[in-house]
């Protein structure tokens, strides 16, 4: 018997506004009205100078530990851009832009990175999961996230981001192999930035690409150009049409790059070369949509002025509410545990100053008189 | 009413909250078409269609995650977990996610999901389908975790379960899914969650238990013939104390009896309560009965490890003697 193949298939790469400013106009054309590029443009600057303050917060000890966005800003906001309000977004904690944009108020991230629980405290009405610390465990939310929407028959859906070094997570695997078996609306949006820490993508994964990974669950995959706004948002739009409309997930491969260190307590210095940073900072995304306007007249450099100030203010007034906040109780921490406090945690609420071991001293008494 | 295994018991439960609340879904490995390994679920899948009673990839870890995403969107999941030995790559998604969404969110997103879990030995099960890992999911803020001893507990404290805004690990002791049939109310009725059952009413001394090891402290305390209260937690995370603690004041003496290991037992804990509690009644120091800080024998040996009403037996001796 003939050895014949029983499975081909290839990994499609999108780019439309590529690192030397070409615009494939076939494709881009319309994708994105005008106005909404410069609103994007402006946004994206906006957050970029969060990361600039918020380094600066933790540097003087006003902010603890800070993951930096910076040079990621097009993968999570163009997908937000692409999404609707009732889709949502089931973040790791690199998509400050596309939350923003939803409309999480900037505030609520600084308090999280302040330590402060508040900074979860996820308006009503705003589909967004809070900010996940442990790598590679959020998908599967999405996952459920995506089938209830479409047990309901309310044709949302679900897109969860995650980084390159969480497709070696088994949890990352499980989502995908539940989303894809049990027809679930959901995006697999892979912020693939080269780096898991110090731990190169090459080590998470040593086929050609990541985006591949989807192949093996029968979902549709691509690898997109992601500091390519343009090309994010295409790839999320038909996405979100095959999830919508066939229930059926897919997986995106952003290829995108960390400019930053991995938070504020690491130093890429130690494991990364100068060069290849350099080169990406070549390919900044934002760098790459400010000549995109550049060059049809939608901005200059007055307007960048007026953008930058407009940015610090806007930011200097977020930090400014973030700070302000009231102080919280020191028994906070116990009311939130479960929807009615159970009597053991009432004890120790109680007594938490009054008691080493918690005991409510009536009890105490009582056994000591009779 | 109706006389009922436990097995029956639950599967009605899960039957009539299912027609109350179309929010409610199962899922889980072969609950669907098979109607679960130890048959819980059923004939649930002909009744309410494959939308609702869901047959998952073979991922326990995904099942809980899942599960986690389908709770915070505002449905009542029931996740099955077909043997307590196979929680262990579902403890992150558990211990991590489900118990803490409400406090990492100041309530903004909850988890209110309930864990169905075969548990404990006793069955000639093979390795891995006989343990008791409550204890591990009681010392993890934000759970709950129940488990009953009878049918009709069983069916009232599932009820409660899914209703709960909270997840909810609720374990069903399979050595007693079939062992005897009780008087089950038809209709549907609570148990409420962090309520101890007193078994049997005694002077003596105080005996607390769950699960199936009730079942061996009541032959222990008939063998006895002694004035023995029996007290069936039946929700082990958060546990009755007040009612502990107010039998043994008038008993002065108290026995613990569970099926997982010693050290670090909930029975470590539940003495510890009782000395802070109870200390100037005690007339003897309290008495653990429990399995052994070994790993869960192979079944021809696990009668050897689990409590029995001989090892209880001894204990009631002990301490009445002291």
């Amino acid at each position: 018997m003939p050895v014949e193949p029983v499975f081909e298939t290839r990994i499609d790469r999108l780019t439309i506004l590529d690192e030397h400013g070409r615009f494939d106009e076939e494709l881009g054309a319309g994708l994105i009205p005008d106005e909404d590029v410069v609103a994007l443009y402006r946004h994206m600057v906006i957050c970029r100078h969060l990361d600039e303050i918020a380094f600066k917060l933790q540097r003087s000890g006003r902010m603890g530990t800070y993951p930096e966005n910076r040079g990621q800003e097009a993968t999570s906001l163009g997908a937000a851009y692409a999404l609707q309000k009732k889709d949502w977004l089931v973040t790791c904690y690199r998509e400050n832009a596309g939350l923003f944009w939803r409309g999480l108020p900037m505030e609520l991230v600084l308090l999280h990175w302040m330590g402060d629980e508040r900074g979860n405290e996820i308006p009503e009405g705003l589909n967004v999961t809070p900010l996940a610390i442990p790598i590679g465990t959020q998908m599967l939310h999405a996952t459920g996230l995506g089938w209830a929407s479409k047990y309901r028959g309310d044709d949302g859906i679900a897109c969860t981001f995650f980084g390159d070094g969480a497709t070696s997570e088994g949890d990352f695997h499980e989502a995908m192999n539940f989303a894809a078996n049990l027809d679930l609306p959901v995006i697999f949006f892979c912020q693939n930035n080269s780096w898991a820490i110090s731990v190169p993508t090459r080590i998470q994964c040593s086929a050609p690409t990541i985006a591949q990974r989807g192949l093996a669950y029968g979902m549709d995959c691509i690898q997109v150009d992601g500091n390519d706004i343009f090309a994010v948002v295409k790839a999320v739009r038909d996405a979100a049409e095959r999830a919508r409309t066939n229930q059926r997930p897919t997986f995106i491969e952003a290829v995108t790059y960390r400019l930053g260190d991995h938070t504020t307590a690491d130093d890429a210095r130690r494991y990364r070369d100068d060069e290849e940073l350099e080169m990406w900072k070549l390919r900044d995304p934002m760098i790459r949509l400010r000549g995109w306007l550049d060059a049809r007249g939608l901005w200059d450099d007055s307007k960048q002025a007026s953008l930058q100030e407009e940015a610090e203010a806007h930011i200097a007034a977020a930090v400014q509410r973030a700070s302000d906040i009231e102080a919280l109780p020191p028994t906070e921490f116990f009311k939130n545990m479960y929807k009615t406090m159970p009597p053991n945690l009432q004890q120790q609420m109680s007594t938490m100053r009054t008691s080493s071991l918690g005991r409510n001293p009536e009890t105490a008494d009582q056994s000591a008189v009779s | 009413m109706a006389n009922l295994t436990l097995v029956q018991a639950i599967n009605l439960a899960l039957i009539q909250e299912m027609e109350r609340d179309d929010r409610v879904m199962i899922m889980g490995e072969d609950v669907g078409l098979n109607g679960g390994v130890f048959r819980v679920t059923e004939g649930l899948h002909k009744r309410f269609g494959e939308k609702r009673v869901v047959d998952t990839p073979l991922a326990e870890s995904g099942i809980i995650g899942t599960s986690v995403g389908l709770a915070m969107a505002g449905l009542r999941p029931i996740a099955e977990i077909q043997f307590e030995g196979f929680l262990g790559p579902a403890y992150d998604q558990i211990c991590t996610h489900a118990a803490r969404m409400r406090t990492r969110t100041r309530g903004a997103l909850t988890v209110p999901l309930v864990i169905r879990v075969p548990v404990g030995g006793g069955i000639h099960a093979p390795e891995l389908h006989s343990d008791s890992p409550e204890a591990i999911y009681t010392h993890n803020p934000g759970l709950k975790v129940v488990m009953p001893s009878s049918p009709r507990d069983a069916k009232g404290l599932l009820i409660s379960a899914i209703r709960d805004p909270d997840p909810v690990i609720f374990f069903e002791p399979k050595r007693i899914y079939r062992a005897f049939r009780e008087e089950v109310p038809e209709d549907e009725y609570t148990v409420p969650i962090g309520k101890a059952r007193v078994v049997r009413e005694g002077s003596e001394l105080t005996m607390v238990s769950w699960g199936a090891s009730v079942i061996q402290c009541m032959n222990a305390i008939e063998t006895s013939g002694r004035d023995i209260e029996l007290i069936d937690l039946r929700t082990i995370s958060p546990f009755d104390m007040e009612t502990v603690s107010e039998s043994v004041r008038r008993t002065g003496r108290a026995i613990v009896v569970h099926e997982a290991p010693l050290s670090c037992g909930l029975g470590s804990e539940i003495a510890s309560r009782i000395m802070e509690e109870c200390f100037l009644q005690l007339e003897a120091p309290v008495q653990r009965v429990t399995g052994f800080d070994t790993i869960m024998p192979y079944y021809k040996l696990e009668l050897e490890y689990l409590p029995d009403a001989e090892r209880i037996g001894q204990a009631i001796d002990e301490i009445v003697a002291y």
